[in-house]
Parts: structure tokens; C-alpha cells; sequence
């Protein structure tokens, strides 16, 4: 697998370059969310906001008003939590096309609790005129400028930073509202997002090996979530759906699914993974993965209580956990 | 025999004057209204719509517009109420109104600029209407989403940011409460609009020591507010804020880098001394009974005469 470093970082000043009316505002997080290249190529597109992130997001509703589209970097849990009704009322409301990079979704950190975005897709999603996309690998990151570009309003955007896989071909860009489908198969359909993906990949290839037929999708638009082969995708496994996300299983892509099945009508076994809503700590994204009960294990063994059919897969059978250094060249700090 | 031309002071006094008649009217007409906001605001409107905001010049009386939904991607007839304050232009001022409690004064004051016409207010807080009682963005003469008080600072800052990277000669003036100044967000603006040196922005204070529960300093002081303000980086200048002479001449001085903060310290009760036996509960009048209405008709009439 290819193990890219700081895609974003390099990829938003090529992507930039002849756009005049992109800016970036930051609070002060710029080297930690790969905005610094930006800041030194374009220093009159940057706008420092200090800690303050209220205000900055009121500031980009009137910067937005005036023809530019900011967007915003830091990490996703200072956007969402701090600044709840300046986003709601600055920019939703008046459906603005200021988009916000939310960096460290979910237990990517071994920040703790202050620093890990758990719940922002549930408190996100309940925003009128909200757009929201997860980015899963290199070529997501890459790809969600276009997205999030093309979208005339607000986006909220789960985006990773630092060493990414590239999980998909690089000339496959993230659409939205599309999902991604990764495997066709007929006995459980496995729909994941973000770094859950990667872990799924890793469990849906030993289960292949048993003999399990896996439909396993990746999502990266979860709002909206209309598209019309989600009703097939929920359908096709046999024996139930499994939805897998770095976030609590309330209000995130497990609810989001289990909405749609309903509004189809579709009676299936649902398992959803996730923080089952619970707080967590600081500490390495895969021991969080397997405390929390949605690591590549925990998805094998969800399928096999869906299926009723023990797998016996060691844990040797499992490709070996990719494990990022916490003190790497990829990032700023070791948040 | 033609009568002599008034002063921009005169027509000025009597906008001022015609907001608190129009208020006043329009509260015993509904048994309830932000009535000191009226009383303390008066002439800050006055000199905001006779002298200090260089706007598009009215094109006669407009009638608001009915609610026509929320903005999104697909909602094609909405607008902001900024259509009152005439077209956009580079040279011209924007103004943004922070505490949109003060809905009812701004309204009267559009129509004593003869932006709106006289019969709008009948469409106050009726539903359907855009003229709504905490105004919202689609309300005459507003084009941002304030009224979630100390919001309205932080949009004016990233419109005046925008101007300034466009080199736009117009200015952002905000019109803000008192009591705004206990949000953290306030300061959190300011320290921005200080940082990026946004001159191009005049904030006026309606400083009349008035909030929901009581007086601003029983409730949290706010004081040494001009200290403050010149800690952050502000140019403060604090003043009678009945005085509009006084008021446009600040608001005219030439920018020297820091934003322009326009302390008016104002009297709730100024023009309609009978609000004060009220206090220190003044943030909106509702009346008792039928003879303190009637008290309040009375002086109605002699506002008129």
C-alpha cells in the first residue's frame, strides 16, 4: 500500500494557485492542520484569527458575503463545539460557501477527550443547508477540494492529516453523494468511512479468505445522503448491514444509514460500530480502535454474529496493523 | 411662498422625534414595545440615516417585501432587507445593526428617512411578514444574521476585512448595545478588527446602562468600557449620545488605523420621562393596566402637538 505524506498540505497551494477568492483562516493551528505552505505561498490570502474561533467563524460569514471563500483549519473539535451558533447563525443560516476543515475526527489523536471530534457528525448533520464529507485516504483528501468547491454553501469536512494510505486510485475522485463501492458480495454489506475503511479493508480480506461474500462501500458524503443506490447497497447482504465510524454510533453514519433503511423499507439486522455513546482518552488510534469495538476484529466479529458462522481468523491472518509513529515528520506536533 | 430649506441638524431632530412618536404609537397600539430602545437610540439613528451612513440615495418609499422563506441552495426569491438601504456600491457605506431588539427603532428610523413606507409597521410581527420583531436578515435594512447579540461585531469585521482586500472606499458601521460588551466573542472581534487594522469600520454604542434584567452594572459591569476598548486597540470616543452633531462629527473624522468606537451614553427614559418609574426593568414596556396606558396616550398626544 502507498503511504503518502502531508497530501493536503502540498495539494491545497497547486490547487489554490489560480483561485483569487480562496482564503484560509486559521487559529493557530496552521503548521498542525498543513496550512503553513499555503500561509508562506499566499500571504495575503491568510488570515491569522488567533484562539478565538467564535469570531472567526462570524468573520467568515462576512468575508463570505463579500465573494471569498474561506476556509477554515483547525482542529474539527474547536470548530464544531466552540462556535456552535456562530456556525448556525454567520454562516448556515445564510447558506455561505465557508468551508470547514475539521482536522484529528474521531480517535485519530491521542489527545484525549479536549482534542477527539466524536460527536460533530450527529451536531453537524442537524444544521439546515450543512454539507458534511469524511475523507478516508490520500486520494479523498486530494479530491475534497473539488468537492467542497463545488458545492455552493457551507461544508463541514472530517479531514486527515499527516501519513495517509492511498486506498484509492488517485485518478478515482471522491464525487458527492457517491459512495464508493469496494467489493460486491451477497452474505453482509459492510459500509464504513473515514480511517474505518482502511480498517475494514483489513478485516473484509480475511474474511474473503473463508469464504465470507462481502459488499463493503465507503462513504465520504454523509450529508446529503440521497443517492438511490444506497437502498441496493443496504439490500444486497444477506444477512444484515454493518456500519463501521470513528465517532459515537448517535447521530453519525450507523444512525444515517439506519435512517435510510427505514425511509426504503428495508427490515435488515443492523450492527453499528463505533463509540457507543461514551467519551474516551488519549491514546493510539488502533488500542482505541479495539477498546472501543471497531477495529478489523471487532468487525469480524460482529460479521460472525450476523452470520451466526464462526470464522476462526488469528490475529496473525489479519495484514498487520499499520501503525503511524506518533512523532513523525508527518506532523507538526504528536497530537 | 416657499419655506426656507432645514438643516441636515433640523431634519435630523425631527427623524429623532418622529422614531420616539412612531415607537410610542406603535406600542400602546400592541400593548408592548422596546420603547427605551426607541428613547436611547433616537437620535444615534437620527444621525446615522440623515448624516453619517453615505448610502444610496432612497428612491422613495419601499414596501417590505413578505417573508419568502429561508436562504439555501434552491430558494431563488429570497433577499436580504438590504434592498432598503439601497444598491451595493464600493463607495457606499453598509450598515449592520448588532442588537436586533432595536428591530422597531430601525424600522422607524426607515421610515422617517422615507426608505420605507409609513403604513410597514402595521406589518410588525405579523406572520408571514418580514418585518419581524427580532429582525433577521431578510427584515428592512438589515443584511446579516444578528440579534444572537455580539455576533453582528465578528460579521461586520470579516465584511470590512473583504472591503479592505477589494479596496473599497466604504465603510462598515455597526450599530451595537451596551450590554454586548459582557460577550466574549465582542472581544474576541476586537482584538481582530485591531490585529488586521479594519479603520474602515465605526462602531457606535448605545450606551444606555440597560439590559433584560436591570441596569448593565447591577447585572455585570462592564466598566472602565472607553479603558477597555483603548486596551484593545480601539479609538474611543464617548460622548451625549442625544447630541447628533456631536455624533456625525466622530463618525467623520478620517481613519488612523484603529477602528472608531463611538461611545453615545445615552438616557433610556430621554423624551418620555414617564418610562421612568419602570426602571430599572426597562427593556421592554408592557402596560399594567388601562390607566397606565392611558398615561402613555396622553403623552403620545403631546408629542404630536
Amino acid at each position: 500500500m502507498e503511504i503518502l505524506s502531508r497530501v493536503h498540505q502540498k495539494n491545497l497551494v497547486s490547487w489554490a494557485r489560480d483561485k483569487e477568492n480562496i482564503l484560509v483562516l486559521s487559529a493557530d493551528l496552521t503548521g498542525s492542520c498543513e496550512a503553513d505552505l499555503f500561509r508562506d505561498t499566499y500571504p495575503s490570502r491568510f488570515i491569522s484569527c488567533g484562539i478565538a474561533e467564535q469570531n472567526m467563524l462570524s468573520v467568515a460569514g462576512g468575508l463570505a458575503r463579500e465573494g471569498f471563500i474561506p476556509l477554515i483549519h483547525t482542529f474539527a473539535v474547536f470548530i464544531y463545539r466552540r462556535a456552535y451558533d456562530q456556525i448556525a447563525m454567520s454562516v448556515a443560516y445564510p447558506n455561505l460557501p465557508v468551508k470547514m476543515f475539521g482536522f484529528l475526527p474521531g480517535i485519530v489523536t491521542p489527545g484525549g477527550a479536549t482534542h477527539q471530534a466524536i460527536e460533530d457528525i450527529s451536531v453537524m448533520r442537524a444544521l439546515p443547508n450543512m454539507t458534511i464529507l469524511e475523507t478516508g485516504d490520500a486520494t479523498d483528501v486530494e479530491s475534497v477540494l473539488d468537492v467542497m468547491h463545488s458545492i455552493n454553501g457551507p461544508v463541514y469536512i472530517r479531514m486527515l492529516r499527516g501519513e495517509l494510505p492511498r486506498l484509492f486510485s488517485a485518478d478515482e475522485p471522491m464525487k458527492v453523494d457517491t459512495p464508493r463501492i469496494i467489493s460486491k458480495g451477497t452474505d453482509v454489506t459492510i459500509i464504513s468511512s473515514g480511517i474505518c475503511t482502511e480498517e475494514t479493508l483489513r478485516a473484509a480480506a480475511a474474511m474473503k479468505k473463508k469464504g465470507v461474500s462481502v459488499n463493503h462501500v465507503h462513504v465520504s458524503t454523509l450529508k446529503p445522503f440521497n443517492n438511490k443506490m444506497y437502498a441496493d447497497i443496504i439490500n444486497t447482504g444477506k444477512y444484515g448491514v454493518i456500519t463501521v465510524e470513528n465517532h459515537t454510533t448517535t447521530g453519525g453514519l450507523g444512525t444515517i444509514v439506519a435512517e435510510k433503511a427505514v425511509a426504503c423499507g428495508i427490515n435488515k439486522r443492523m450492527a453499528r460500530l463505533g463509540l457507543r455513546d461514551t467519551f474516551t482518552h488519549g491514546a493510539s488510534r488502533a488500542y482505541l480502535m479495539k477498546e472501543h469495538g471497531f477495529d478489523a476484529a471487532a468487525i469480524i466479529h460482529a460479521v460472525e454474529k450476523m452470520t451466526g458462522n464462526k470464522l476462526n481468523i488469528s490475529d496473525d491472518e489479519l495484514a498487520k496493523v499499520r501503525i503511524e509513529a506518533v512523532h513523525s515528520e508527518a506532523k507538526a506536533e504528536g497530537l | 411662498m416657499s419655506k426656507p430649506e432645514l438643516s441636515w441638524q433640523e431634519k435630523a431632530k425631527n427623524m429623532a422625534a418622529g422614531i420616539r412618536k412612531r415607537v410610542l404609537e406603535h406600542t400602546i397600539k400592541n400593548n408592548g414595545g422596546y420603547m427605551s430602545q426607541a428613547c436611547s437610540s433616537a437620535e444615534i439613528f437620527a444621525a446615522l440615516y440623515s448624516k453619517i451612513l453615505k448610502l444610496e440615495p432612497s428612491k422613495g418609499p419601499l414596501e417590505p417585501k413578505p417573508y419568502a422563506g429561508v436562504p439555501s441552495g434552491t430558494n431563488v426569491k429570497y433577499s436580504t432587507g438590504a434592498y432598503f438601504n439601497g444598491a451595493k456600491n464600493p463607495e457606499y457605506d453598509r450598515f449592520i445593526l448588532s442588537p436586533t431588539h432595536y428591530s422597531l427603532v430601525l424600522y422607524a428610523a426607515l421610515i422617517e428617512a422615507g426608505r420605507m413606507s409609513e403604513n410597514s409597521l402595521d406589518e410588525f410581527n405579523r406572520d408571514g411578514s418580514s418585518v419581524e420583531m427580532i429582525g433577521a436578515e431578510h427584515s428592512p435594512g438589515m443584511e446579516v444574521m444578528t440579534g444572537s447579540l455580539g455576533q453582528g461585531l465578528g460579521q461586520a469585521a470579516g465584511i470590512a476585512l473583504a472591503r479592505k482586500m477589494k479596496k473599497e472606499d466604504g465603510r462598515v458601521i455597526v450599530m451595537m448595545s451596551d450590554g454586548e460588551f459582557q460577550i466574549g466573542m465582542t472581544w474576541e472581534s476586537l482584538q481582530f478588527i485591531s490585529h488586521h487594522k479594519l479603520d474602515n469600520m465605526v462602531i457606535i454604542v448605545d450606551v444606555n446602562k440597560q439590559q433584560c434584567d436591570g441596569t448593565v452594572n447591577s447585572v455585570m459591569k462592564i466598566d472602565p468600557l472607553d479603558k477597555r476598548l483603548e486596551a484593545f486597540g480601539a479609538r474611543v470616543f464617548k460622548l451625549y449620545g442625544h447630541n447628533i452633531n456631536e455624533l456625525a462629527s466622530r463618525a467623520e473624522l478620517k481613519p488612523d488605523g484603529r477602528v472608531l468606537v463611538i461611545l453615545a451614553e445615552t438616557d433610556p427614559c430621554q423624551g418620555l420621562s414617564l418610562l421612568s418609574s419602570n426602571a430599572p426593568k426597562l427593556h421592554y414596556l408592557r402596560f399594567k393596566n388601562d390607566e397606565e396606558k392611558a398615561k402613555y396616550e396622553e403623552a403620545l398626544k403631546r408629542m404630536v402637538e
